[in-house]
């Protein structure tokens, strides 16, 4: 199936919302048996639960807008193992390689603390099921800030070498963060000018929590966009030829 | 004085009181529970790493989700676990030492592969119900704190159970490559699942000392038999078939009977020849090395701020 011909903004968004919580819960899910800590692996297993739940209520309400309006049996799977990557709306940074532990706590902060804000305005949507999937996962993704926000600040002010490590992180990913707040028509018809209010907020929220962990925003002068019209990094695919195989190889099989 | 404490101590065995972690305990007592939980809580770790391997394939959300949340309960075991093994006098970091080193087991089980979709059930039906077997009886341990750990992991554990035999069940009615991808599943794990039950009796050299103080409470081949007794009939259910040509119903002994387990195999992935011991001990090895600065980072911080509390 494709999602590429889709003008009405509302599916855009869920589209959007849902591929942002899958393709940043497949990364993250990728620590799963590997975390430097038992502790701190089962916490970030949890996350990736977390953002796997989301991607499902985006994807079954955008299913049901989209199969109202074409006549098509569409499913939260079919969106997640039977779109190209050309139809995926996620922000480039959720697509990313982990890297260390810190470059995914520090990818996982930046688009929690942008998800926080983001949430908050979705929660007084006009929309009852959007506001409602936002409310649900707004508990959520407080938790997943504060865990980031920590450790952000624990390896910035830890040792010299978890310092130079977790700057190392922020020159990689910064050029991908201005994306998050670089609203797009389909969300800007949705949350209408309160886009201004998340972009300014999620600012404010990294200074304070790179400040304290002893960080300075990069001065970086160009920004990497795209994703969420569909055009995305060479990670992408990779991540899709995987998560997809099974549905690909063995089409209109029940699992 | 010894003798009486050790007599004190077989007493409150004898009459089901719990040993407790400041009780009196022979030292032997002591090193075999150390040496089974801390087993027992490395299986649990090195076990994420099989079913670690599909979860970035699951064929549907919801499988997604479930293979996550089921990963995630057995690091949540092996944390009890850990904890439990604690109370002994032992730390967690010797215990990754050990793991580490070689020098601590963990069931054999994880030394094989996941090939196919289907071990993801196989795994939750066999490898699983299995575990159930022979950790329901642990709840009743002579040691309070590895008693108490056992009581939550069962109940997980057997959820997992019903989660693992229900994908299968799916599988078991689907089309023919997912037939042939369940059915070869039980195919591979089944002979290795009978292996978890440890050797047979008469070659088992700590079951006689832990039955008298009631670490254990079955015998291995008592359990294994119940094992197959339970999944030659639950497998009716699947329409699939056992890989085992001399296995039977006896009249007589109101069991099933079954063919020769190949212990030469069992005693050769113990060694560390299984088809996967390496790449599970570097996996460890690496999750463990790679997040030493991170350990470090933490520690650092934490010593930083409790200065200044």
């Amino acid at each position: 199936m494709t999602t590429k011909e889709i003008q009405n903004p509302l599916i855009n968004f869920l589209l959007h919302l849902g591929d942002n919580a899958l393709i940043l819960g497949h990364r993250n899910s990728e620590w799963c048996g590997h975390g430097p800590v038992l502790e701190q692996d089962i916490a970030l297993t949890n996350i990736a639960l977390d953002q796997i739940g989301q991607a499902r209520n985006f994807y079954q309400y955008a299913a049901k807008l989209i199969s109202e309006t074409s006549g098509e049996k569409i499913t939260e799977d079919s969106i997640a193992y039977l779109r190209d990557g050309w139809d995926f709306k996620n922000c480039l940074l959720t697509e990313l390689p982990n890297g260390h532990w810190g470059q995914t706590v520090l990818k996982q902060f930046l688009i929690a603390a942008y998800q926080y804000y983001l949430y908050q305005v979705l929660e007084k949507n006009s929309e009852e099921q959007l506001s409602a999937i936002a409310t649900k996962s707004l508990k959520e993704i407080s938790y997943h800030l504060r865990w980031s926000s920590e450790w952000v600040i624990r390896l910035g002010d830890g040792t010299d070498d978890s310092k130079q490590k977790i700057l190392d992180a922020l020159e990689i990913v910064w050029p991908y963060t201005n994306e998050l707040t670089n609203f797009t028509d389909y969300e800007i018809e949705i949350i209408g000018d309160t886009y201004k209010n998340i972009k300014d907020n999620w600012i404010e929220k990294v200074y304070v929590v790179l400040t304290e962990a002893g960080l300075e925003i990069p001065s970086t002068v160009y920004n990497h966009n795209g994703g969420k019209q569909g055009n995305h990094t060479e990670h992408l695919g990779y991540i899709l030829t995987e998560m997809q195989f099974l549905q690909r190889a063995y089409p209109n099989s029940e699992w | 004085m010894g003798i009486n404490l050790e007599e004190q101590f077989q007493q409150k065995i004898d009459q089901e009181i719990k040993i407790e972690p400041k009780d009196w305990m022979p030292q032997k007592y002591r090193h075999t529970l150390i040496r089974q939980i801390s087993q027992h809580a490395h299986s649990e770790v090195v076990g994420m790493l099989p079913e670690g391997n599909w979860i970035s394939r699951a064929p549907s959300l919801k499988r997604k989700a479930i293979l996550l949340a089921k990963i995630q309960d057995e690091a949540g075991h092996g944390l009890y676990l850990y904890s439990a093994a604690e109370t002994l006098g032992i730390s967690r970091d010797e215990m990754y030492e050990q793991l580490h080193s070689g020098k601590a087991k963990y069931s054999s089980i994880f030394n094989y592969p996941t090939l196919t979709w289907a071990d993801m059930g196989a795994i939750g039906w066999l490898v699983d119900g299995a575990a159930i077997l022979n950790q329901v009886p642990l709840c009743r341990t002579s040691y309070g704190p590895y008693a108490r750990a056992m009581i939550r992991v069962c109940k997980e554990e057997s959820f997992h159970q019903r989660q693992g035999f229900e994908s299968l069940l799916v599988l078991s009615k689907g089309t023919e490559d997912q037939k042939r991808m369940c059915q070869e599943a039980i195919n591979r794990w089944w002979w290795p699942c009978l292996m978890m039950f440890g050797p047979p009796d008469d070659q088992s050299p700590n079951t006689i000392q832990s039955m008298q103080w009631k670490i254990k409470r079955f015998s291995n081949d008592e359990l294994r038999q119940k094992f197959v007794n339970m999944i030659a009939e639950q497998i009716k259910i699947l329409g699939m078939t056992l890989p085992d040509p001399d296995l039977e119903w006896n009249e007589e002994t109101m069991q099933y009977d079954f063919g020769k387990i190949n212990w030469e195999e069992l005693k050769q992935v113990i060694q560390g020849n299984g088809p996967c011991n390496k790449e599970r001990m570097d996996a460890r090895r690496k999750a463990w090395n790679d997040g030493e600065w991170v350990r470090d980072a933490a520690n650092a911080y934490a010593a930083k701020h409790s200065k200044q509390l």
